[in-house]
């Protein structure tokens, strides 16, 4: 019969219409702007529309996501900042964009080379967020950020200030990594207090 | 892992009894540089070698044709590597001419007229200038452009070093825009005595003009009848992009066609020549921007094998599993917005958009993003699945997917319109399509069952069961079946994949931001979702490339274009146009 095929496509999309109206009477109250009503949307068992109504709802992004660097610090004591960059550079040698611009703290008295940063700079214009200065940075200094929505105006040229983010707020975006990060950290000093032990 | 075996790694002329020197003594001679193959031709004798190879022993289709530019000794090379459609590894020779202007090369675009768009792109970006050629115009950068830019004393407009890292970065890295830097304050530079304001585009668009057929033809009474001229684009939603079209039209019939492009050139391969090594992995996620997963493959697939290292177990399934996927999400969208253009405005390009959403979401919880993955390394992968991921990749692929892939076919494939509207239009026959260098679906659905996951297999594919799925009519309605039934193929494999995957390290060796490869040269080619990915890669043992060439199969099968459209109706261009799948990212590099 000539137009079954329009007929049955049709039935396609009746079917997908009604199957909005039905999750929505299942999932009453819990289907919009609830996070278990995002999860079961965003699940392989969804059905009919789907979208996220951002801004009011927001996409979970997954602890992996990557957006552009901050540098991080530890809290010490009297909200002192412990910046754990040591302006070794491998990060700007690695950025394939050539964004990252760090000026390396030089001792006045004696000329030599202070491992901190005396400035640094992310062209978050050019950033294109790979995500490699995260990933081969040997201290852990700096990481992909989960904020993405920096939209302005002008030029978003990140210097220090806009980049210091503390440990903690990069343990709250990636947990998981944060703590295995830490574990590292601890066995290392535990095996270098070891040794100088051993070595006394 | 640096091993200094790599010049007696198994390569394609070593491996085949062909013997081409025997043949043509004293016009081929092998190519002898460390960690090269193939054959030296001749200049003179390149067309005879190139026939013989095509006739004799049925290398069939040339796979990829590009220029080096071996500046230190004032050499320029041209590289063609052929495969034969019927498998088995291919062959690679070269041309080398000195470095003195004008430089030419005979044309073969009569043997393998697939070489058509890529000798223009030679004499573009290299000014080798090809002898034969009916329409050797520039093709990717604009019209008054000056200079060509792949060769090696060519400086683009903010030009630092040779190549990354810049010193300027660190350890005195004060900031400093590109912009500042120009006199115009932007991204531009002119030619000396150019103005911007004056100059009206006239002789090269006249050359464009000319090279379609003439506009007035007579009919068999004498009345003279004028043709039309028609530029589809650069600003038309039906382009994909920044693609133009300018037909030819007799009535609403199709007469002649000629494709604009490089609205989007940026120089990729330059770029890529200035980058490390590694740096390249995240810019080829911008080539073809849908399958950024398919993309790092083909690239690291070529740097491997320079390398000689093994991809740890686990990393392969991955590769795999991404692969797959990509090529899913990206013959939904094919779908989707191959619909659009036929003018069911977004209603199916949505619904195949939901489940790409779906599939994105495991990237983006694997690699970091949805669509710039960035995900493979030398050796493996960046990171494994985390387990959540892993549980709904499975309940995609068993439960979601094939469910919906059958909604998909229930909803389009006998609808009417479409089958009026595919069957039998923009056809390409088998030997019209080998000729025109197509690859992918396209080929496939002119019933020629060449896909390089069967024909030389790479990583891990030749571990699995799959069909090659092939069309025998060449039409439209064929591509979009070999398409969908893909997807299913796709999902066989994807069962497997799954099914087997061992545990394990992810990457073979420890990560590195400095990989040592080898001098030499590799091509690394791949099944992309829309045709054949090459990466054509030549290391020098320093930490850039010193070539690195993309095989785009957007811009290669482009080139029958003009053969599929004519005789159609203008209308019918826009679908056609559709159909070969293009991406302008990789298209345009």
């Amino acid at each position: 019969m000539y137009g079954k095929g329009i007929l049955k496509g049709l039935g396609v999309t009746l079917k997908r219409f009604v199957a909005t109206y039905i999750e929505d009477i299942v999932w009453w109250g819990r289907r919009y702007y609830k996070p278990e009503g995002i999860a079961r949307r965003s699940s392989k068992d969804t059905r009919g529309i789907f979208t996220i109504q951002y801004p009011e709802e927001k996409l979970p992004v997954p602890e992996e996501f990557r957006y552009v660097p901050f540098l991080v610090y530890d809290e010490g004591e009297g909200g002192k900042k412990e910046i754990r960059c040591t302006s070794c550079g491998i990060c700007s040698k690695v950025c394939p964009p050539q964004c990252i611009w760090i000026v390396r703290t030089v001792d006045p008295a004696t000329g030599k080379p202070v491992p901190a940063p005396a400035e640094f700079y992310i062209d978050a214009d050019i950033c294109m967020n790979c995500g490699f200065c995260a990933e081969y940075c040997p201290f852990d200094a700096i990481k992909m950020d989960h904020d993405y929505e920096i939209a302005s105006y002008g030029r978003n040229v990140f210097d220090l200030d806009r980049l210091l983010k503390p440990a903690s707020y990069y343990a709250s975006i990636r947990p998981l990594n944060a703590a295995r990060e830490d574990e590292a950290r601890r066995a290392k000093e535990a095996a270098k207090a070891a040794a100088k032990a051993e070595a006394r | 892992m640096s091993t200094p075996m790599q010049t007696e790694a198994p390569r394609p002329a070593q491996n085949s009894p062909l013997d081409l020197a025997a043949k043509f003594p004293g016009a081929v001679r092998p190519d002898e540089r460390p960690g090269y193959s193939g054959w030296i031709v001749e200049k003179d004798h390149l067309r005879a070698v190139a026939t013989f190879l095509r006739d004799e022993l049925g290398y069939d289709l040339l796979s990829s044709v590009t220029g080096v530019d071996y500046l230190p000794e004032g050499k320029m090379e041209v590289v063609y590597q052929v495969y034969k459609t019927t498998g088995g590894p291919g062959v690679f020779f070269k041309v080398q001419v000195p470095r003195v202007d004008p430089i030419e090369v005979p044309s073969v675009i009569d043997i393998w007229p697939g070489a058509d768009f890529q000798e223009r792109e030679i004499w573009d970006l290299y000014g080798i200038r090809f002898n034969g050629h009916p329409d050797l115009r520039r093709i990717l950068t604009w019209e008054g452009f000056e200079g060509h830019p792949m060769r090696k004393d060519w400086q683009e407009a903010y030009y630092e070093e040779e190549a990354k890292p810049y010193k300027s970065r660190w350890p005195e890295g004060h900031h400093v825009s590109a912009e500042e830097k120009s006199l115009y304050k932007d991204n531009v530079r002119y030619p000396e005595k150019f103005d911007p304001e004056k100059w009206t585009p006239t002789d090269p668009e006249e050359a464009l003009y000319a090279s379609l057929k003439k506009y007035t033809s007579t009919d068999e009474s004498g009345m003279e009848t004028e043709r039309i001229v028609v530029n589809m684009g650069p600003q038309h939603p039906s382009t994909h992009g920044v693609f133009r079209a300018v037909v030819v039209l007799d009535g609403e019939t199709v007469v002649s066609l000629k494709p604009v492009m490089g609205y989007l050139h940026r120089n990729h391969e330059k770029i890529g020549e200035r980058n490390t090594f590694l740096q390249n992995m995240p810019y080829t996620d911008r080539l073809d921007y849908f399958n950024s997963m398919s993309n790092n493959w083909g690239y690291s697939l070529a740097v491997e094998k320079l390398m000689g290292i093994q991809v740890a177990e686990r990393a392969e399934y991955l590769r795999v599993i991404m692969a797959e996927l990509t090529r899913i999400q990206n013959h939904l969208i094919w779908i989707g917005m191959m619909l659009n253009d036929l003018g069911t405005y977004f209603t199916p390009a949505l619904y195949a958009f939901e489940e790409r959403e779906l599939i994105l979401d495991i990237f983006e919880a694997a690699s970091g993003s949805r669509m710039m993955c960035n995900y493979h390394r030398f050796g493996g992968v960046v990171r494994d699945v985390p387990p959540e991921a892993f549980e709904k990749l499975k309940g995609l692929v068993y439960d979601r997917l094939p469910a919906k892939i059958e909604e998909f076919e229930r909803y389009l494939t006998e609808n009417e319109i479409l089958v009026a509207r595919l069957k039998g239009i923009g056809y390409l026959s088998a030997e019209d399509a080998i000729a025109y260098s197509m690859t992918g679906p396209m080929l496939r659905a002119s019933g020629v069952p060449y896909d390089i996951r069967r024909a030389e297999p790479y990583g891990i594919y030749d571990r699995f069961d799959f069909d090659v799925v092939t069309r025998p009519e060449g039409d439209m309605y064929a591509r979009y079946l070999v398409r969908v039934e893909e997807m299913r193929q796709s999902l066989r494999i994807l069962e497997q994949a799954i099914r087997d995957i061992p545990e394990g390290p992810v990457l073979s060796g420890k990560p590195a931001y400095q990989v040592r490869v080898p001098p030499g040269e590799a091509y690394g080619r791949i099944e992309a979702p829309k045709g054949e990915l090459g990466f054509y890669v030549i290391s020098t043992g320093k930490p850039n490339p010193w070539r690195y060439h993309v095989r785009a199969p957007s811009f290669i099968n482009l080139t029958a274009l003009e053969k599929m459209c004519v005789g159609n109706k203008i209308a019918d261009f826009v679908a056609i146009l559709g159909a070969v799948d293009i991406v302008l990212g990789e298209l345009d590099r």
